[in-house]
């Protein structure tokens, strides 16, 4: 069986990402908290493309939990993609450490707990690929949300570490940068219509880059420049602003 | 973020409602007024809108297929596309489908839309085995033809003033190629188009193009393209990236010369008499779907579509006058679809009665109203009506006289407590 594993499931990117795998030939495998409520999901992909999707709990904060979870799976998947995130709320970050540990801890620590067990098996066997989902949020620190980019940066950080350790073992990493998507994290911000991507468009961009094998993805592919734009406003200038 | 139709006219504000599970949708239900499903806005006018709409879309999962009957189970804001893209591969196709793809389920329900079929297999409902709908009071019902038949009366064409339809169980049919076999034939006038469209009336599917910019003798010459599946075995069905139009052309793109260099260059590049070709389904079925927001090219005004279908005793004549009106008119059309519609069925609002039926598309723009009402006393005197899915200005005195079951649909709702509910900026204007 030649299945892809997906983390956190349930997130709106990682739903279009299992039908666009699905539609490609991939059986699945899906990985999330209460992953009873997929149960749905899961008979709606099978019921479009008639391939196995097979459901396993999984909390990306229990990292005690996180090498039995990847042991009990018998036959190890073709590759992963971690789409587990958690914005949070910023000024609430600010002031309460309970709530930037788990900006930090869901975005970033947790992930990393899961894909060091990971990429270990996927390098003793020589094949594999790992998608890890950051965001642009990760290329430059705003006062709007700096807890949860930080933690993305630290996640793409890791991603191009782990790029590099897993480039002789033939295991290919990508890194998705995101900006904006029409998805549960983002339903009550107001975003502008042409700089926002549908979770459909994501995943098909995902899974043409991964197929690729491509390193860095933005997409929509127009955040690249955005964000090479604001990355190269000189510091001194960028404080005083608010974007 | 407002909710607009197909025909970005009329520009309204509303407040869109989601839902995620049935007890939040009765909440919404119970709570507000004026509501009005809303599936993937390819409705031209105001079937959809109303100050607040309930948005069905999301609730896109596919449930069930059961092989043996060609039955599939969908949830109603998966798209005609997706059934496609899925079932095509496998031998499946819609048994009905209208022009464009990218509608729900639910809308193809609620307008109980038609393709080239018509005059062989009807309107959707026909392949409709079931649906479940929650109605004024809450309620999720499971309706059908045999357990609850005003209600699938009443909710097949009813322009989702019934209730959300949440569920359906569809037949598809059986398939073995992608492709079809399409004949094209080129007519000099109303009259050769009438006879070809009779002569070929065995074909399953067929549709003809017209010219509505000729004038005189030459009125009402068209391109008829008729078809039916082919029998190869190549079902390698893939949805193709759309290219899309980026945003509104100025309003004075669309003129009455650009339409007539495209009706010339249509019309002229086909074949004179009879001619064959291999088509896919995307082209025989869905041409305008290669073009993502093709409204676009109507500019940021908008644009509407007319479409009537008279009684097949008054057609010839009725629709000369019409053609007639508009080619004085001097109104461009870039399409002015026709075709010969089988029998009509016993829902109350459906639109397809045996006969022609025309559909012109129409920039917003002054004059055009008027212009619009003039047709409108044609299609009354020759006892023809006019599409709801299509329609943003129809009047109700014109609208009432071409259904004779309206009175039926209106106290139906009464008795209901769904006229308090469930309202379209189009159900007020028509008094339905
Ligand atoms: C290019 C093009 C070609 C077309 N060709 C044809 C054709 O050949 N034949 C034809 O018949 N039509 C045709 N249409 C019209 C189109 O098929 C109908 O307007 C259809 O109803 C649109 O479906 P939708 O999902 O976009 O619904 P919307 O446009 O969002 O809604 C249409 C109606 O359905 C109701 N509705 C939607 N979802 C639900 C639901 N879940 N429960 C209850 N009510 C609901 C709405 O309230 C509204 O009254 C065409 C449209 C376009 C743009
Ligand atoms: N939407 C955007 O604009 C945007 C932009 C850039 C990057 N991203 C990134 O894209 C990814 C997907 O996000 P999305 O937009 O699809 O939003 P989403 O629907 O909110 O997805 C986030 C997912 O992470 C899961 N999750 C959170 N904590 C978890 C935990 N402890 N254990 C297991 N799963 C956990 C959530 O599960 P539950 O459903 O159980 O809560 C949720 O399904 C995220 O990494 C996000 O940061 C999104």
């Amino acid at each position: 069986m030649s299945y892809v594993l997906i983390i956190g499931a349930k997130s709106d990117i990682a739903k279009a990402c299992a039908r666009e795998y699905a539609k490609h030939g991939y059986d699945l495998c899906l990985a999330a908290r209460n992953v009873n409520e997929l149960s749905e999901f899961a008979q709606d992909v099978t019921t479009r493309t008639q391939k196995s999707v097979k459901l396993l709990e999984l909390d990306i904060l229990d990292y005690k939990s996180h090498q039995g979870f990847y042991d009990s799976i018998e036959e190890k998947p073709l590759g992963v993609i971690s789409a587990v995130g958690y914005l949070g709320e910023q000024e609430k970050a600010q002031s309460d450490f309970e709530e930037a540990k788990r900006i930090m801890d869901t975005n970033y620590t947790g992930v990393v707990s899961l894909f060091n067990i990971i990429a270990d098996d996927f390098e003793k066997r020589r094949s594999g690929f790992i998608v890890g989902i950051s965001s642009v949020a990760g290329d430059r620190g705003r006062k709007s949300n700096y807890i949860y980019g930080s933690a993305k940066a630290a996640l793409s950080a890791y991603l191009s570490g782990l790029r590099n350790r897993l480039y002789d073992a033939q295991v290919h990493v990508l890194t998705v940068k995101p900006g904006f998507v029409a998805t549960k994290m983002t339903e009550d911000m107001d975003l502008p219509e042409k700089l926002t991507a549908q979770p459909d468009e994501v995943a098909s961009d995902i899974f043409n880059a991964q197929q690729k094998g491509k390193n860095v993805l933005y997409t929509k592919w127009i955040w690249r420049w955005v964000m090479l734009i604001i990355c190269s406003i000189p510091e001194f200038q960028f404080k005083k602003m608010s974007i | 973020m407002s909710l607009l139709s197909w025909g970005m006219y009329p520009k309204v504000t509303n407040t869109v409602f989601k839902f995620n599970s049935e007890e939040r949708l009765k909440e919404i239900i119970s709570e507000y007024n004026d509501l009005i499903p809303y599936g993937n806005g390819r409705s031209y006018g105001d079937s959809a809108l109303s100050s607040n709409i309930i948005n069905v879309k999301p609730k896109d999962y596919f449930i069930d297929f059961d092989e043996e009957q060609g039955l599939l189970h969908v949830q109603a804001g998966v798209l005609l596309s997706e059934i496609l893209e899925a079932y095509v591969p496998r031998g499946w196709f819609l048994k009905v489908t209208p022009g464009t793809k990218l509608i729900t389920v639910g809308g193809a329900i609620a307008s109980d839309v038609h393709g080239k079929n018509h005059h062989v297999e009807g309107c959707f409902s026909e392949c409709v085995k079931e649906f479940e709908i929650m109605l004024a009071d809450g309620e999720v019902v499971t309706c059908s033809k045999e357990t609850t038949p005003d209600l699938f009366r009443a909710t097949c064409g009813g322009q989702g003033l019934t209730g959300v339809i949440l569920e359906a169980k569809i037949y598809l049919k059986k398939i073995n190629s992608q492709y079809i076999d399409q004949t094209t034939i080129k007519t000099k006038n109303l009259k050769e188009t009438f006879a070809a469209f009779e002569e070929y009336q065995d074909k399953p599917y067929s549709v003809a193009w017209i010219d509505c910019l000729a004038k005189d003798k030459e009125i009402g010459k068209c391109l008829l393209m008729v078809g039916d599946f082919r029998d190869d075995g190549k079902l390698d069905y893939r949805l193709k990236p759309q290219k899309s139009i980026p945003f509104n052309f100025p309003s004075f793109a669309l003129n009455n010369w650009s339409v007539r260099t495209f009706n010339w260059l249509y019309y002229g590049k086909a074949k004179e008499g009879v001619s064959k070709q291999r088509v896919d389904i995307d082209t025989f079925f869905y041409p305008l779907d290669a073009i993502g927001h093709w409204n676009r090219i109507y500019g940021k005004n908008g644009l509407t579509q007319y479409q009537f279908i008279l009684p097949k005793e008054t057609s010839y004549e009725g629709l000369e006058e019409i053609l007639t009106a508009i080619s004085k008119s001097g109104k461009g059309s870039f399409l002015a679809v026709l075709k010969l519609y089988g029998k009509a069925n016993n829902n109350w609002l459906s639109f397809p009665i045996e006969g022609y039926s025309l559909a012109l598309d129409f920039k917003i723009e002054k004059g055009l109203f008027e212009l619009l009402d003039q047709l409108d006393e044609i299609v009354v005197k020759h006892k023809g009506r006019i599409y709801l899915t299509k329609d943003v200005r129809v009047s109700k005195e014109t609208f009432e006289q071409g259904y004779p079951h309206i009175e039926k649909f209106r106290q139906y709702r009464k008795a209901n407590k769904m006229d308090s509910k469930f309202q379209s900026y189009q159900s007020k204007r028509v008094g339905i």
